[in-house]
């Protein structure tokens, strides 16, 4: 491949650790035996339907099923009514935070429904033609109701109201009365004014960006089995079967061990599958009507009802002094929540200018309801739409300076010991590396042609650790199993192999890497906040670290010596003065009855040092003077993933996350008409990018160990998103002279503004 | 509703089933036949998940009627692999690190498998035009325009020399 590492720390010696061995469950996903999670049918198995609200806001009236469950091959029938009214009560699922009140409204409506394709029944039938008859014999009166879906007019005063008792938070005083504005954040830093005043440039400019959908290739999809103990089984694809576990018990009033899940593989999720939506409904399904029942959401109900992620306002301003150093950022932003509070508007105000060091900083956060999908985690959530405008500014700001963007990146990065924008001071981070492998790379002085232009951008996430549990068991023969409660969504297991192997000593094809349901392995949160290789990986390490001082402690049993005279090395133990011979991990286990029973061990950690990432990213694009059309030339991105347990995957995630980033910068866009139904909802009309979309995507995976991981781990996951928008609107400025400031940056959007332009 | 009798050869075997008229391959193959390797991603035909290969052309199953497959010949990524192992673009797609979620590799093999069958030498563009009906959400189609590329590439060297 084409990727080539940097380091900036002598690299440690791993067998393991950094190789690109083939994945464990590769075998099964190419060849069509990976189950999935419509994958599975069950004897006497239903099928569910969903019934969806044609209206973007309007009160239930009334809700008469009777006709639907008369009809023939019809078994249960659900709506609100069927599902307890929970209090507000914030809960986790790892990465986002969701309060229990919204989400069981948002599941199944009770008095309104706030988005057009807000389910508020379903049925179980025993196919899906007489499920879907029954969802059409269903009558439903709306009071219909004034909607909203653009954030300034939903800030209006005289805006339709979603939540008669939404009172804003975190202003002070509370407002007398409800506004759809569900939260205010601040980040308020030294003094901007001061900052401004010191300034001899000072840009500012206002963005606007839409809803976009995660756009994972497989539909939600579940299949629930309530049985005669009451006990469910719940089979589904998600992001973290323990969410889904503790989701769905509480969304029935029941209390979590009632329910048992099982992790199909996942077809992709980017965030969007941290949630329950159809889980619930197939176990109360599945409940009345005693027989197991299947949910498969259809594309139209992905797009329609799934968590899209925020569309935006905001306004920046950015001030620099003339040797280009940043002296102060102020501005606001406004996102879309959706139908519910929680929109990552806090998130975006605390990522937008993380890679920088500056002093004076002023940026408010608007968490806005809107009537539409309540968004859903994406990729970095909140930071792709905040880093468009402020790396857009950034780039404007180095032109007005004459100073090349990357030196003026250089010049106010952010690094060890400086107190980030949204308030911690980093420890180890390589924000730098990536501005220098970016510079460095051949790509940035290959000679443009005419329409051509290159625009850099670059990008900061959190990262996030959390809990996770494993359990290690040397088996008869040597080898080794390792649960873990992670969703495998991009190459997991292998790295948790890797890692396996890497303490155990023992091959990586004699390691099995496995994803165990609820009641097999501890409690793990989402597969998301890119924190598996990080969190999971700890726990991963320490289990394998108690079963190495186990096979030690029976090797020193076995020589009747000390157990600080064995060393594990190789997968053997090793006495230190060398006079007995090694024995292997399988002869400890082929004798582990002998020395004290089967060897096991389970760790458990939170992990707290997940390490800052950082992307830096160069785009080559040409436009069509003619069309508008923006081709992507070519792309190279650079991260630093603290280390690269495998490689590929590194890659993988970091190309993946530019894909979805081109895609955000250049079609997709939820698309409403005057009534507020989605207008766009298949792949034909949102259209994500295709092979012939893309050039091959260069990676330089920058390796600044985390101090906070044993290997050095950094999540990879998510940062890749989000530089590529901007890295694409300064580009098409460098090919054209135009500032977009709206995404998507369509042909239609691009010949706009050649002609305003007097193009 | 009375049900349709097919006859066809499903992966070089023969096959029959019963379906509804109105039943699209997609759901008949996996539902009926029991082949869930073959993915539904949209049942409009936008993503290619659902890909087979019918009577030697690359197919959305998602878009035929099941009882249209009457005497057809129909090849899913259920029978890539042989007695000998796997096919060149399997291993390809393993080495190459080609899927990170899988839900669409399926649907890309068997689109490679009908590129390869009638272009053993493709250049990058023609892949990435030859997969074009094909959406991956999670790779950025780098790896796996790469290992299609390699796999053409041990294909050919593995081929007697005519």
């Amino acid at each position: 491949m084409t990727a080539t590492a940097t380091t900036t720390d002598p690299q440690p010696s791993y067998k393991w650790v950094g190789t690109r061995p083939v994945r464990h469950d590769g075998l099964d996903k190419v060849t069509g035996r990976a189950r999935y999670g419509a994958d599975l049918n069950l004897p006497g198995m239903l099928i569910g339907a969903v019934l969806r609200s044609p209206h973007a806001h309007a009160r239930i009236l009334a809700i008469d099923n009777s006709a639907a469950e008369a009809m023939e091959g019809v078994r249960a029938v659900v709506t609100g009514a069927d599902f307890p009214m929970l209090e507000s009560e914030m809960g986790g699922s790892g990465e986002e935070f969701v309060d229990f009140r919204d989400l069981c409204r948002n599941v199944m409506a009770r008095d309104k429904v706030l988005y057009e394709g807000h389910a508020l029944a379903a049925v179980a039938a025993t196919s899906r033609r007489e499920a879907l008859a029954a969802l059409d014999a269903i009558k439903v009166d709306y009071e219909v109701l004034p909607h909203v879906l653009d954030v300034s007019l939903a800030m209006a005063p005289d805006a339709p109201i979603l939540h008669e008792d939404m009172i804003t938070e975190g202003v002070d005083p509370a407002p007398d009365g409800p506004s759809n504005v569900a939260d205010r954040y601040v980040i308020d830093r030294g003094d901007i004014e001061k900052g401004f005043a010191e300034a001899d440039v000072i840009v500012e400019r206002e963005f606007v960006t839409q809803p976009v959908h995660q756009g994972y290739i497989e539909p939600h999809a579940v299949v629930a089995d309530v049985g005669e103990d009451g006990k469910a089984t719940v089979f589904c694809s998600s992001q973290g079967h323990f969410m889904v576990r503790s989701f769905t018990a509480r969304l029935l009033g029941w209390e979590p061990s009632r329910v048992k899940v099982i992790p199909a593989e996942i077809g992709g999720g980017f965030g969007g599958k941290t949630t329950v939506y159809v889980e619930p409904v197939a176990t109360r399904l599945s409940q009345k009507a005693g027989r197991p029942v299947k949910i498969v959401m259809t594309r139209d109900e992905v797009f329609r009802a799934t968590g899209p992620t925020s569309g935006c306002k905001i306004s920046l301003k950015v001030g620099a002094t003339r040797d280009g150093r940043l002296t102060a950022v102020s501005g606001s932003m406004a996102y879309q929540a959706g139908a519910f509070k929680g929109s990552p508007a806090s998130l975006g105000c605390m990522c937008a200018f993380a890679p920088y060091a500056i002093e004076n900083v002023f940026l408010e956060g608007l968490d806005v309801v809107v009537n539409m999908p309540k968004v859903a985690a994406y990729r970095a959530p909140g930071a792709p739409m905040a880093s468009f405008a402020s790396e857009t500014l950034l780039d404007e700001i180095a032109e007005e300076l004459g100073m090349d963007p990357l030196e003026f990146r250089l010049r106010n990065a952010a690094e060890e010991g400086v107190r980030s924008v949204y308030g911690p001071i980093f420890k180890r981070i390589g924000f730098k590396e990536t501005v220098e492998a970016v510079r460095d790379h051949p790509q940035y002085s290959i000679e443009l042609g005419p329409n051509q232009g290159r625009g850099v951008a670059s990008g900061f996430w959190f990262n996030f650790g959390g809990s996770s549990s494993a359990t290690v068991h040397i088996n008869e023969d040597g080898s080794a199993s390792v649960l873990t409660g992670s969703p495998d969504i991009g190459g997991s297991r292998a790295s948790m192999a890797l890692m396996a192997a890497e303490e155990l000593g023992i091959d990586i094809y004699d390691i099995s890497p496995i994803v165990s349901d609820t009641e097999s392995v501890g409690f793990t949160d989402v597969t998301g906040g890119s924190r598996v290789t990080h969190a999971t990986g700890m726990a991963v390490i320490d289990a394998c670290r108690k079963v190495v001082a186990d096979l030690r402690a029976r090797a020193a049993k076995v020589w009747d010596v000390d157990v600080s005279e064995v060393e594990w090395v190789d997968g053997r133990a090793q006495h230190v003065s060398g006079d007995r011979a090694p024995i292997t991990a399988r002869d400890l286990a082929a004798d582990a009855a002998g020395t004290g029973g089967p060897i096991t061990a389970s760790a458990a950690v939170n992990a707290r040092g997940a390490g800052a990432a950082f992307s830096t990213q160069v785009c080559d694009v040409e436009v069509d003077p003619e069309t508008g059309a923006v081709k992507i030339l070519r792309y190279t991105t650079a991260q630093d993933a603290g280390r690269a347990i495998h490689p590929s995957y590194v890659e993988g995630q970091m190309q993946g996350g530019v894909a979805q980033g081109i895609g955000w910068a250049l079609n997709e866009e939820y698309i409403f008409d005057s009534g507020g139904t989605m207008e766009n909802p298949g792949f034909l009309d949102y259209r994500m990018p295709v092979a012939s979309d893309l050039p091959m995507i260069d990676t330089v995976i920058v390796e600044v160990p985390n101090p906070g991981h044993p290997y050095g781990v950094r999540g990879v996951g998510e940062v890749g998103i989000v530089p590529p928008m901007a890295a694409v609107a300064n580009a098409i400025h460098d090919a054209t002279g135009l500032r977009l400031s709206e995404l998507p940056m369509s042909p239609v959007k691009v010949l706009e503004a050649i002609g305003a332009n007097g193009g | 509703m009375s049900r349709t009798h097919v006859t066809c050869t499903i992966n070089g075997d023969p096959a029959e089933f019963l379906c509804d008229s109105d039943q699209t391959l997609l759901d008949a193959l996996r539902d009926v036949v029991g082949l869930m390797g073959v993915k539904e991603g949209c049942a409009t035909g936008d993503c290619g998940a659902c890909s087979a290969i019918l009577d030697g052309r690359l197919t959305c199953s998602c878009l035929v009627f099941a009882p249209e497959a009457e005497a057809a010949t129909i090849e899913t990524v259920e029978g890539m692999a042989g007695p000998d192992g796997l096919h060149p673009l399997q291993d390809a797609f393993l080495e190459g690190a080609a899927l990170q979620c899988g839900i669409c590799t399926p649907g890309f093999l068997v689109a490679g498998k009908a590129l390869l069958d009638r272009n053993p030498d493709p250049d990058e563009e023609e892949v990435r035009y030859a997969i074009a009906g094909n959406l991956c959400r999670c790779t950025g189609y780098d790896k796996i325009v790469r290992s299609i590329l390699d796999a053409a590439a041990q294909m050919r060297e593995a081929a007697p020399a005519s």
